[in-house]
Parts: C-alpha cells; sequence; structure tokens
C-alpha cells in the first residue's frame, strides 16, 4: 500500500466539493491554509520548546562555561579566553586532534573503500546475496559498547586474535594489542570499521540501483573495461551519496565515544585519546567543567563546517 | 563473497566460543583455544550478579518511552510544518535539524546541570527527556519530507468534510505515515538502545543503568573473566538483533530516509 494508491481511492470515493469553498487551494501544491489555527502553533511549538530547552539552551550554555572556571559547585569564575589559552599548549589535547584527525581519514577511508567494494560484489543478484549482506551488516546493529566489549575479549594477549595470528605462522608473542599504545588506536579502528563497513556498504548499495544500468551497458558494448566502465560511468553516479557518506563520516568521527571508552578510555598514556574523550575525562571525570566546555566548543566549530554541508544538500533535495 | 562474508562472521563467532567456556577451561587452556568445555553459567553469572537483568529491564523501559515520545511529537511538528503556511516554516525545520547534527559533547555539561536543577538527575526519566529532545529535529524533518508527499486532495476533502487539525492529524497523517513511522522506531529503537553517552551523562547509580552503562561496570567487576565479559555483551546484542531481523525492511529503509534521503 502507498500513499498514493490511498490518495486515489480516497479521492475518487468523496466527491468534489462545492467549488465556492476555497476554489483555488485544490490546485496549490503547497500547503494552502492561509491563516494557521492556533492549535496548530501549539503543536509545533510544543516539540520545538522540547528541542530548545534540551538542545540550544544546553549548547549556547556551553559556550558560556567556555569562559569560565568552575567545579560545579557556587559561581562559575569568568575567566576570558584562557581556557582556550590552556588548550594551545596542553600536550594531550594536541594528541587528541591528531588521533582524530588519523580517526576521520582512516576511518572514514578505509570503511568506505571497504564498504563501496561490498556494494559493487554484492549488487549483482546471485545466490545467498542476502545472507552475505545481512552477514556484514549485523555488526551495525550491536551497540558501539558492544563492539568494544568483543574486541576487548579478541585482543586479549592469550585470546583469539593472537590464537589465529599463531595458527597461520605470525608469531606475535602474546601481544597487548590494546596495552601498547603503538597498536592501540589502530586495533580500536579496526573494530570500528568491522561495524561501519555494513552501514557503508547499504549506503552505496542504494546509491548504484539509482545508478542507469544501459549507461553502462552503452560502455561495455564500446569495449571499456571493467575498472573504466566502474571509474567513469558508475562512480561519478554516486556523487551524491559520496557527499552525505562524507558529511556523516566526519561528524560521526567527531562525535566517537563509545567504542573507545569501552576499549580503552583513553590511555594507554592518552595513546587512544579523541577529543570526544578527553572532553568527557576533563568535564566529568575531573569535574573542570569550563575547560570541559572549551574543548566541547572546538568539536563544534571543527563539525559546524560538515553540518552546514549536510544542511545544504538537505535543502537542495527539497 | 564467501572467504569475506566469514571474515565478518568470525570475531562474533569467537566470542560466542569463549562466552560457552568454563572459567576453569579458559584459565588453564588460554582464551584463545578451542572450547574444551561447555556451560552456559557465564550468561548466568552476567544476569544475576552482573545485573544484566535488571539493565535490560531499564534499557526496554527507556527505548520505548523514547521511541513513542519522539515520534509522537515529531510527527505533530512536522504536521504543522508541512500541512500549514507557518512564517518561517523551513527555517524552523532547518534550524531543528541542525540541532540534531549538533556534536552531543557541547551539550553533556549543561545537560547534567540542568537536570540536577530539575531534580531529575539520576532518573530514568531524565534519560528519555535528553534522548526525546536530542532526536526530534532529525524525526521532524523526515517525517516532514513523508507528509509533504502525501496528496494534497486528501486533506481537501477531509476539510471539507468538516474534518478538524487534529482529526486530519489522527485519521489521516497517522495512518498514511505508518511505513514512514515503522522504519523511523526500528532505527531510533536500536539507537536508543545502543547509546551510552548519555546514560553517563545522567545516571549515576548502578542500578539504574542501561544495559550499555551496565556492561562497562560488568568489566569492571569481571576484570578476568572475559567469559562473562563475552557473554554479557552477547546478551545486549540479542535485543537489536532481533529488531534487525522483524524489520529488516523497515530497518534498511529508515536508515536510507536517514542518511540517504
Amino acid at each position: 500500500m502507498s500513499a498514493a494508491d490511498v490518495g486515489t481511492q480516497s479521492s475518487a470515493v468523496s466527491p468534489p466539493g462545492p467549488p465556492v469553498v476555497r476554489p483555488r487551494s485544490r490546485f496549490g501544491r503547497r500547503p494552502v491554509t492561509r491563516r494557521v489555527p492556533a492549535g496548530v502553533w501549539l503543536l509545533l511549538i510544543v516539540p520545538l520548546l522540547v528541542e530548545l530547552a534540551w538542545v540550544f539552551w544546553p549548547a549556547f550554555n556551553s559556550f558560556q562555561l567556555s569562559f569560565t572556571k568552575w567545579s560545579g559547585v557556587g559561581v562559575a569564575e569568568p575567566v576570558g579566553l584562557k581556557n582556550y589559552q590552556t588548550l594551545l599548549s596542553d600536550p594531550i589535547f594536541h594528541t587528541a586532534i591528531q588521533n582524530n584527525v588519523i580517526w576521520i581519514i582512516a576511518f572514514g577511508g578505509l570503511s568506505v573503500v571497504i564498504g563501496l567494494a561490498l556494494a559493487v560484489a554484492l549488487n549483482q543478484p546471485r545466490r545467498g546475496v542476502g545472507i552475505y549482506r545481512s552477514a556484514i551488516y549485523l555488526p551495525m546493529v550491536f551497540s558501539l559498547a558492544v563492539t568494544g566489549l568483543f574486541w576487548r575479549v579478541l585482543y586479549q594477549p592469550d585470546g583469539p586474535i593472537n590464537a589465529v595470528l599463531a595458527a597461520i605462522g605470525i608469531d606475535t608473542g602474546q601481544h597487548q594489542w590494546l596495552a601498547d599504545p603503538n597498536t592501540a588506536l589502530a586495533a580500536i579502528l579496526i573494530a570500528a570499521i568491522w561495524r561501519q563497513a555494513g552501514y557503508i556498504m547499504v549506503l552505496y548499495l542504494a546509491g548504484l540501483k539509482g545508478c542507469d544500468p544501459s549507461l553502462e551497458e552503452a560502455a561495455a558494448v564500446d569495449g571499456a573495461t571493467w575498472w573504466q566502465r566502474f571509474r567513469y560511468i558508475v562512480f561519478p553516479q554516486l556523487r551524491n551519496v559520496n557527499t552525505v557518506i562524507f558529511a556523516v563520516t566526519v561528524i560521526d568521527s567527531l562525535r566517537t565515544f563509545d567504542i573507545v571508552w569501552t576499549m580503552t578510555r583513553g590511555g594507554p598514556y592518552n595513546s587512544t585519546q579523541l577529543l570526544s574523550t578527553y572532553m568527557y575525562q576533563v568535564g566529568f571525570t575531573q569535574v573542570n567543567l569550563g575547560y570541559g566546555s572549551a574543548i566541547a566548543v572546538v568539536i563544534f566549530l571543527l563539525a559546524i563546517a560538515f553540518i552546514i554541508t549536510y544542511l545544504v544538500r538537505a535543502t537542495r533535495e527539497e | 563473497m564467501i572467504p569475506v562474508t566469514l571474515l565478518w562472521v568470525l570475531p562474533l563467532v569467537f566470542v560466542i566460543l569463549v562466552s560457552i567456556r568454563s572459567f576453569n577451561d579458559i584459565a588453564s587452556n588460554g582464551l584463545g583455544s578451542w572450547p574444551a568445555s561447555f556451560t552456559l553459567s557465564a550468561f548466568r553469572t552476567a544476569w544475576v550478579g552482573g545485573n544484566i537483568a535488571g539493565a535490560l529491564r531499564n534499557s526496554v523501559i527507556v527505548t520505548i518511552c523514547t521511541v513513542i515520545a519522539v515520534l509522537f511529537l515529531a510527527s505533530l511538528a512536522a504536521f504543522a510544518l508541512s500541512r500549514y503556511r507557518i512564517p518561517f516554516g523551513r527555517g524552523i525545520l532547518l534550524i531543528m535539524l541542525a540541532g540534531n547534527l549538533l556534536p552531543p559533547q557541547i551539550l553533556l555539561i549543561p545537560v547534567a546541570k540542568i537536570c540536577e536543577l530539575l531534580g531529575i538527575y539520576d532518573t530514568l526519566f531524565a534519560l528519555v527527556v535528553v534522548q526525546v529532545g536530542f532526536g526530534m529535529g532529525f524525526f521532524t524533518f523526515v517525517l516532514y519530507g513523508f507528509m509533504r508527499s502525501l496528496p494534497q486532495e486528501m486533506f481537501e476533502a477531509a476539510k471539507i468534510d468538516g474534518a478538524g487539525d487534529l482529526r486530519i492529524y489522527a485519521t489521516i497523517v497517522v495512518p498514511l505515515c505508518r511505513p514512514a513511522l515503522a522504519a523511523l522506531a526500528a532505527l531510533e529503537s536500536t539507537w536508543v538502545f545502543n547509546d551510552l553517552l548519555w546514560a553517563l551523562t545522567v545516571l549515576r547509580t548502578d542500578v539504574k543503568f542501561p544495559i550499555t552503562a551496565a556492561l562497562l561496570n560488568l568489566q569492571g567487576g569481571y576484570t578476568t573473566s572475559w567469559n562473562v565479559v563475552a557473554a554479557g555483551a552477547l546478551i545486549a546484542a540479542v535485543p537489536t538483533t532481533i529488531v534487525f531481523f522483524a524489520f529488516q525492511k523497515h530497518f534498511v529503509s529508515g536508515l536510507l530516509v536517514g542518511a540517504n534521503k
């Protein structure tokens, strides 16, 4: 059943109204009611107020707090730009920024490459394609906390990963993947990509469905190789999906918290600290609310350009 | 494709294999070895000792309340914005959507403080309210798009037959939006159920924790019992997996309205 079916049905059943009643309205595509009834205003204002109170007001407060020093009791002491100056010379903040850049590139890049490859491979109808898709997509429904715990178990020194590596001839000497600052971030990234790739795959599968197959066939007839067809015919048609995935990936990367918090809490020696985990630690573990808010503002400023990208696209689609 | 798919499923299989082993088996043979025992005691320990049972109940309560409240409120807002000429309606809609895209970090500290001020800190109610507020913009936006695509003639007909605004909402818009609402409900229920950050922000007492936060405690309490940690994580994965397989079609279409509009 689609909305359109029901629509034609009901207009067929009910006779057209007397033409005197708002004669112009029946042809307009835009909503027709000129005067908005008070009751309808209420329908809009209640949800809007909920969002204002729980999203925009707190966000505004964070900006204010970022110019203060506050431990949560008593009055916040205004300190001007001091928090931001401290950030500039804070080595952990530098690590966190650096890790966030690595995260965006590796998490975004690898999950897109893997997700796109899987989508292309699974786009052809063949036996069992639904099972493959579901299996690859399944990790996406696990929470990041669950994913983190799964991989914590796997990464243990005497755990399955080292056992598998030993079985195929790579002796890691019971390597402590998560306790070694050199490997911890990469280890978390693998877990995160394992979960994300299926999601990207689903988005690309939808994009591929929207591609015009006759173009590819024509190119094949003209002798284009598989790679040429993909590179010059299919990929350009995925531009819209790419934009969405890019914006979503960056916004998600800047939010990433749960999986790192579950697996390492930003350790060892802050080697896996991201802006979000550092912000949480400063704000809630150290209860340094002003400084924590300053980090949150930085995250916001980094995210805003991508939020706008997403919004611009959303409006264009309208 | 079979090898790739296996690669994807393998981590899950290993975790299941760990969860069904006994503590002694793991201690003597190592975590990475093939099971030499079969027991469900790790699940029992997690369920009772790790209070996963209570946490699961909390998660279900929060998820159901949040999904109903956010979809109800968002559908009202979307109805008003899509069917009436609200001045600056488009601007309002985009601002609402922008709110959902904000990094939650910028809300955490003030949200915790506001909850304390209102006296709802450390209650499940606070967790519901926060998530409803944060999800509002996204669902309003998606439902707005869906409601605009409904044929205008039906609204005309209903008006002519004398139906009021609320009646049109309840008897025409909501039933027609059922597919969209189902997709969004499947999506939002996994999002809410899987949330950790908001729970850590507004809750303090262990017994009120939803399952994600309880898992962190479980990990702290059973540091060396990897079978219990694996069992707890698997239990936490079951509800969303059921939702996924039961509503697979809805679920994927929900994702697509979400990111691929």
